[in-house]
C-alpha cells in the first residue's frame, strides 16, 4: 500500500530538462483521475465458471471479490487458468481467489502505480480510500488512457489559446481594431537587452503572423531596442500597434538626440563606445538593418529633445491578421 | 545536416538541456557583431560566435538561428544557458577557433547561410 513518500523524487536542474510531458503527467495525475469507478465484483460463493463468464461479458481481465461490502480477494485470468487446469470451474470463487491484496490509494500519483505494477507483478490494483474501502480498479490500460486524455487536453488548450489570439481581429468588430504593445527600456540595461523584441516577435507569431513577417519585425525592433539601451540618457519606450493590415512600431526617447541624422543613417557610422562594441553592438549597421526590414522608416531627432523612430510594415492581403484563409495557405516562412 | 553531426564534427559539447540533436541545420554563419547576424543570417543556421552574452541568444531568437556554437571553449554564464533553454536554442562550445570551425563544417558539406548585403554608399 502506498505512502506517497516513495513516489516523490528530487528533480535537479539538470534532470528537469529531460523530463517529458508524459513523465510530468505521471506525477500530476492522481490514481482517482484515471481509475475505473464502475467495478464489476464477484462474491466468494459464485462458481469459477460464473466468474469467467462475467469477465468475458465485460471484457475485463480480473475482478475483486466482495463479501458484506468488504473486498476479500481478487480473481484474475491466472486464477481462472489454475481452476481450468485443476478441473475446478465449478468450485467456489473463494477457493481460487488471491487474498494477498496489493492496493493503492486514490490520492497517489500515477507514477506510484507504475512502480507497483512493476514491483508486485500484478495486472490490476484495487483502488481504496483512507479507510481501505474500495473505490475502483486500476489497470495499465487506465493509465495509458488517462495520460492520453490529459495530453489531448493540453493540446486542445494550446490550440484554443492560439485560436483566440489569431482570431482577435476577426472576433472583435469595430471600424478599426488595433492591438498596442508598450515596453519601457532602461538605459545601459544590457542584461535585458533584446527581451522586449523577443516578446514582440512571440506575440506576432501567436497572433498568426508567419515566420518571415515575425522575423522582419523582430530584427527591426531589436535594433531599435538596442539603440535605446546603448545611446539614450534615460532610456525610452517601445510602442507597437498591430492592425489587421499593417504594423506600426516606434521607439521614443528624450535624449540626448542625434546631431546629424543623415550621418547616423550612413552604414558603418557609429558613436558606440568600445565597451558596447565588445558586446557585439554599435557596428553602425542598426538603422540599415531596420530600413531593410520595414516598408517605411522615419527618423526624427533633435539634440536636447530626443529621438523618435517610426517603422511601418504593410501586410500583403494574404498575410493580414484575421484573414480567413487557412493557415497552410500563408505559412511560407 | 543534423545538429548531432555538427557537434561531432567540431568536437563540441552541448551546454543546454534537452536540446534536439536531431534538428536539421540548414547551414552556417559566423559573426561577432549582432547586427551582422540580423542582417545576414538566413533562418535555421548554426551561428559560430565568440560572444557569450545574453544578447547572442536574444539575437538568435529574432534571426531564427537553429543553434549557437561558442568558439575556443568559451562558455556563457548560467543565466545565458537558462535563457537559451527557455528559448529552446541549443548552445554548444567547441575547442576550435572560428576559422577552423567554419572550415570543418564547410568541408563536411554545410553551406553558408550568410546572405550578401548590398551596401549603399559608405564603406
Amino acid at each position: 500500500m502506498g505512502t506517497g513518500q516513495e513516489a516523490r523524487r528530487v528533480v535537479t536542474d539538470e534532470a528537469a530538462g529531460h523530463i517529458s510531458r508524459v513523465e510530468e503527467l505521471s506525477y500530476e495525475l492522481k490514481i482517482g483521475d484515471v481509475m475505473t469507478r464502475d467495478v464489476q465484483t464477484l462474491t466468494p460463493d459464485m462458481e469459477m465458471i460464473d466468474a469467467l463468464q462475467l469477465l468475458r461479458r465485460h471484457r475485463i481481465s480480473g475482478a475483486p471479490v466482495v463479501a458484506d461490502g468488504e473486498m476479500i480477494g481478487i480473481i484474475s485470468i491466472e486464477d481462472l487458468l489454475r481452476a481450468v487446469d485443476r478441473g475446478g470451474l465449478h468450485a467456489p470463487v473463494r477457493d481460487f481467489m488471491t487474498t494477498q491484496l496489493v492496493t493503492i490509494h486514490w490520492y497517489e500519483p500515477v507514477v506510484k502505480a507504475l512502480e507497483l505494477f512493476g514491483r508486485a507483478s500484478v495486472g490490476r490494483l484495487p483502488v481504496v480510500d483512507e479507510n481501505g474501502k474500495m473505490l475502483g480498479m486500476l489497470t495499465k490500460g487506465n493509465i495509458t488512457n488517462g495520460t492520453l486524455r490529459a495530453l489531448q487536453k493540453d493540446y486542445q488548450e494550446e490550440e484554443v489559446r492560439r485560436y483566440r489570439a489569431s482570431h482577435l481581429f476577426q472576433d472583435i468588430i469595430s471600424d478599426r481594431t488595433s492591438l498596442i504593445l508598450r515596453y519601457r527600456i532602461e538605459p545601459r540595461d544590457f542584461t535585458h537587452g533584446g527581451q522586449a523584441s523577443n516578446h514582440i516577435k512571440r506575440a506576432l507569431l501567436r497572433l498568426g503572423a508567419n515566420a518571415q513577417l515575425a522575423r522582419r519585425c523582430g530584427i527591426a525592433i531589436y535594433e531599435a531596442e538596442m539603440n535605446l539601451i546603448i545611446h539614450t540618457t534615460d532610456g525610452g519606450v517601445i510602442w507597437v500597434e498591430i492592425e489587421s493590415d499593417h504594423i506600426m512600431m516606434a521607439t521614443m526617447d528624450d535624449g540626448p538626440g542625434i546631431p546629424d541624422v543623415a550621418l547616423a543613417r550612413r552604414p558603418g557610422w557609429s558613436t558606440a563606445t568600445a565597451e558596447v562594441r565588445e558586446m557585439g553592438f554599435g557596428a553602425g549597421m542598426g538603422l540599415k538593418n531596420i530600413e531593410r526590414c520595414v516598408d517605411e522608416m522615419n527618423l526624427e531627432s533633435k539634440v536636447g529633445d530626443g529621438t523618435r523612430l517610426d517603422m511601418k510594415i504593410i501586410l500583403p492581403p494574404e498575410e493580414m491578421f484575421g484573414d480567413t484563409t487557412p493557415v497552410a495557405a500563408n505559412s511560407k516562412g | 545536416m543534423r545538429l548531432e553531426e555538427v557537434v561531432t564534427l567540431i568536437s563540441g559539447k552541448v551546454l543546454t538541456d534537452a536540446s534536439d540533436l536531431q534538428a536539421e541545420i540548414a547551414g552556417g554563419c559566423g559573426a561577432d557583431l549582432m547586427s551582422d547576424v540580423l542582417a545576414s543570417a538566413q533562418p535555421h543556421a548554426v551561428l559560430l560566435t565568440g560572444l557569450c552574452n545574453p544578447q547572442v541568444v536574444r539575437t538568435a531568437q529574432i534571426a531564427d538561428v537553429a543553434a549557437i556554437v561558442f568558439v575556443r571553449d568559451k562558455r556563457p554564464t548560467p543565466d545565458v544557458i537558462e535563457l537559451a533553454n527557455m528559448e529552446g536554442i541549443p548552445l554548444i562550445t567547441s575547442p576550435y577557433g572560428t576559422f577552423e570551425l567554419c572550415g570543418r563544417l564547410y568541408q563536411a558539406g554545410l553551406p553558408s547561410l550568410e546572405q550578401r548585403i548590398a551596401h549603399e554608399g559608405g564603406e
